[in-house]
């Protein structure tokens, strides 16, 4: 018999972790001089790397693993496919745009300045063309939103599918954007064509081969929709729709239209590929719902979660996560431990801007004993981020798109995260 | 916009004055000159309020709201000295842009709208369509709009959209045929958008009408008949019901203790194993298939001896894939309904029997070993057992030669969990 038939598995585990304790523990009060301190270590005698070494720097060498990733089988080419941004192994807010999640329909394409216009039409008083110098004499603003794509989480409609915070909930960036509100823009094409604005809509355009379109209500486009140019403060990058993409704040991602080179006026929904054939949502009963653009309140832990195990023991323990919702701001965050039979309350790391990730922490003393751990977020309207079976109760298990569940990580006594699903 | 606060008093609306007043107000000094002129704005209401005897209730409420609103500006003006305001929104325009020229619009203002407003002139048939489509179209869509690989299907799926896995083709789901000609015409073919000409469109169109058995082979499309047609999900789709459905329901102060009795874990990551590889130190595709505790609300840590017995559920897509794999055990196992001894021992109830415990069936000396023993079956037993039976049970009878496919195995286990004793 080999060790799996011996009865006491269970002492041969508890065994490993109080031998992982007990090294903690000598760590924490060394007999040995640490090599570290008490040799002179090169970096502290020889130079380092020039100014210029780098003009555009990257993150250190040591860091290379945190990167946005493909789940290759989703998709049929890369060409038309999503990666996904590492936030579990980010903290803050804010998105680096080098590691912020792409998706392109086909393909990210160079578009310069130069070669950039806008074109506004439809039902406005004088269609319009803006070049990329145009917009920046116009007045702009600042404003951090996330940016989160309708099927963010959709492969875990089925179960627990895909191991890693990453690739369940990294569909997603939050980015300071700078940029002309579009109600300015369409101030200077004039509406006084369109009548009553009530029933109308502005039709966005993107000047890639896949001229993704969508329509969006004209309330919303007066209300808080950019045209932006610049992402935490710098151009936006080509994988994010350089020169000029729309923000579309709280909506979903398929509608923050990347490389914007149209925005028409008209009296209905184009009905577009990308609002009807998909990003519509298929309820039990084979009926779809249609314009279901915002983004519902929605957390996940980002560690310790699958890619971020527990490696130091019992003890001191942070559960970080994010949390954010397309109806406004986050105003609490729970955290289980025991996969929800008892919630407590988080804290937010600083209270969060509208329609923006908000970054909460549990500081805890981890017993070394198994953990389910659930986030759960409520926002300002009052809404409580939703458990898997809650939502399958109202649209059966067709849907794809907005899964905004409560998420489990299964945490073991090694300190191994798990994706899970609880009953 | 003015920095005279006398252009600003005027203006008590709301947020117009909120952003207004902290876009006027520089510095402390000049915030406490705006308290006192509101200070005064408040007495000024409220006397007024108190001499209108007549709308004495209206009036009272009106001051109560005034008030408020002055706090909330007082509250502003002395904890901030807040410059921060939205871009200016002014009477005129900026007059920047240039007017677009009619050729520019025709060449960008092309999407076509569900009742073909945007349709240029043109016809194409489907036996035209069919051979521009295999040209094509057909390297990814396949050459009966089936789809190669994971490039969409476009045909068929007919009554398939209240299945499990509903089938989403222009013919089955799209509820515009305008959505079809628009597609094509900016976006396809893929890596060659724009370069199909209007008849092409339209011909490439009706053969995915006849693909889908909307029409038949001499039917030709334009865009004189082009809104005659009726598509078959036309009156599937209802606007965005989470308000009524969902919101409603959901926004209440959530439970924080004894929210549950028990959690078990019912599907996992590890057993379906599609993760891609990365994540720097992570361990992810690692972990152990092994122990479920149950969490329970009256202990505070956990029961892990209801894992031993095999107590957690297990995902349905997961106990099909074990009904396919169990099929090479059955030449000599049987499980469920009725299940006896054959060459091997029957399975129902095996996780968390002791092993070689079935009544009737002679086991080897290993296995009357591990039943004197007491020994029970595991997940993570039976997993190693499966995986190679003779290294891990040396004098088994079981001459197999093994699972090699972990995820074969997880499957196999489910299964074979999913039957009672």
């Amino acid at each position: 018999m080999d060790e799996f038939f011996k009865p006491s598995r269970r002492s041969f585990l508890s065994g490993t972790a109080a031998i992982a304790a007990g090294s903690v523990a000598g760590a924490a009060s060394a007999q040995q001089a640490d090599p570290l301190i008490t040799q002179l270590q090169d970096w502290a005698s020889y130079a380092g790397a020039g100014v210029d070494e780098t003009p555009y720097g990257l993150p250190i060498r040591f860091e290379n693993d945190v990167i946005r990733r493909n789940v290759a089988w989703l998709t049929a080419s890369p060409i038309s496919s999503i990666n996904f941004t590492p936030i579990h192994a980010l903290d803050g807010t804010i998105t680096p745009q080098g590691c912020a999640f792409e998706r392109h329909h086909s393909g990210a394409i160079e578009l310069s300045k130069d070669d950039y216009r806008l074109m506004i039409n439809g039902l406005v008083d004088k269609p319009l063309v803006f070049s990329y110098s145009d917009l920046e004499r116009l007045p702009r603003e600042n404003h951090v939103y996330f940016c989160e794509c309708a099927a963010n989480t959709g492969m875990e409609w089925a179960g627990a599918q895909l191991n890693g915070a990453q690739f369940t909930h990294g569909m997603i960036h939050n980015m300071e954007y700078t940029g002309v509100p579009l109600r300015t823009l369409l101030r200077e094409a004039g509406l006084d064509a369109a009548g009553d604005l009530a029933d109308k809509w502005v039709f966005v355009e993107g000047a890639d081969a896949s001229s993704n379109g969508r329509s969006i209500p004209m309330e919303k486009a007066l209300d808080d929709v950019l045209v932006a140019f610049k992402a935490n403060g710098e151009a936006l990058r080509m994988e994010h729709g350089y020169p000029v993409r729309l923000v579309v704040p709280g909506w979903e991602g398929n509608m923050w239209v990347k490389w914007l080179r149209r925005i028409e006026v008209t009296d209905m929904a184009v009905g577009s590929r990308e609002e009807t054939s998909k990003y519509t949502d298929v309820y039990e009963d084979g009926v779809a719902r249609k314009w279901t653009w915002v983004m519902d309140a929605k957390s996940v832990i980002t560690s310790p979660s699958p890619q971020m195990p527990i490696t130091h023991g019992a003890g001191p323990l942070v559960i970080s996560g994010l949390a954010w919702s397309g109806h406004g701001q986050i105003t609490r965050v729970d955290v289980s431990k025991d996969g929800g039979i008892t919630w407590e309350t988080a804290r937010l790391g600083k209270q969060g801007d509208t329609k923006a990730l908000t970054r909460f922490y549990l500081d805890t003393d981890w017993t070394g004993d198994p953990m389910l751990l659930q986030s759960r977020a409520i926002d300002e309207t009052g809404y409580v981020q939703p458990t898997k079976d809650q939502l399958r109760e109202v649209r059966g298990e067709n849907a794809v798109y907005h899964n905004n569940c409560i998420q489990t990580w299964f945490v073991n006594e090694e300190g191994i995260a798990e994706n899970v699903e609880v009953s | 916009m003015s920095k005279s606060p006398n252009l600003l008093i005027p203006a008590i609306s709301g947020t117009v004055l909120i952003f207004g007043l902290a876009y006027g107000i520089s510095s402390r000094e000049y915030g406490a000159v705006t308290i006192e002129t509101l200070e005064s704005r408040v007495a000024q209401v409220e006397t007024q309020a108190a001499r209108s005897s007549a709308s004495a209730q209206e009036g009272a409420a009106e001051v109560a709201r005034l008030q408020s609103e002055l706090e909330n500006l007082l509250q502003t003006a002395t904890t901030r000295s807040n410059l921060t305001a939205p871009a200016p929104v002014i009477e005129d325009t900026y007059r920047l842009g240039r007017v677009a020229l009619a050729e520019e619009l025709a060449a960008w203002d092309v999407d076509v709208l569900p009742d073909g407003r945007g349709l240029p002139e043109g016809r194409g048939d489907v036996l035209t369509g069919e051979e521009v489509y295999v040209d094509k179209c057909a390297s990814c869509h396949g050459d009966f709009a089936e789809g190669v690989g994971n490039w969409p299907v476009l045909a068929g799926g007919f009554d398939t959209l209240a299945n499990e896995d509903p089938v989403k083709t222009v013919g089955s789901y799209w509820p515009h045929l305008s959505t079809a000609w628009d597609y094509i015409n900016r976006s396809m073919p893929f890596g060659e958008a724009g370069t199909l000409t209007p008849d092409e469109t339209y011909a490439i169109v009706a053969y995915l009408m006849y693909s889908n058995d909307m029409v038949d082979d001499d039917f030709e499309l334009s865009h004189e008949n082009f809104t005659e047609v009726e598509m078959y999900n036309s009156d599937g789709f209802v606007v965005d019901d989470r308000p009524e459905l969902e919101y409603a329901q959901w926004r209440t102060e959530p439970c924080m203790t004894n929210c549950k009795t028990t959690v078990e874990i019912t599907t996992r990551a590890a057993f379906v194993d599609v993760t891609p590889d990365g994540g720097g130190a992570s361990v992810m595709n690692d972990a152990a298939v092994g122990d479920s505790p149950v969490f329970a609300a009256s202990a505070d840590a956990t029961d892990d001896s209801a894992a031993d017995s095999g107590a957690s559920a297990v995902d349905p897509v997961l106990i099909a894939a074990g009904e396919g794999a169990f099929r090479q055990c059955k030449t000599c196992h049987e499980v469920g309904e009725g299940a006896s001894n054959r060459t091997g021992p029957a399975l129902n109830g095996m996780i968390g029997r002791t092993i070689g415990s079935v009544d009737g069936f002679r086991y080897s000396n290993v296995f009357q070993e591990a039943s004197a023993a007491g020994t029970l079956w595991t997940e993570e037993s039976m997993a190693a057992f499966l995986a190679d039976p003779r290294g891990t049970m040396a004098g088994t009878k079981m001459a197999f030669r093994g699972v090699s496919d972990e995820a074969d195995i997880a499957a196999l286990i489910a299964y074979i969990q999913s039957f009672d004793e």
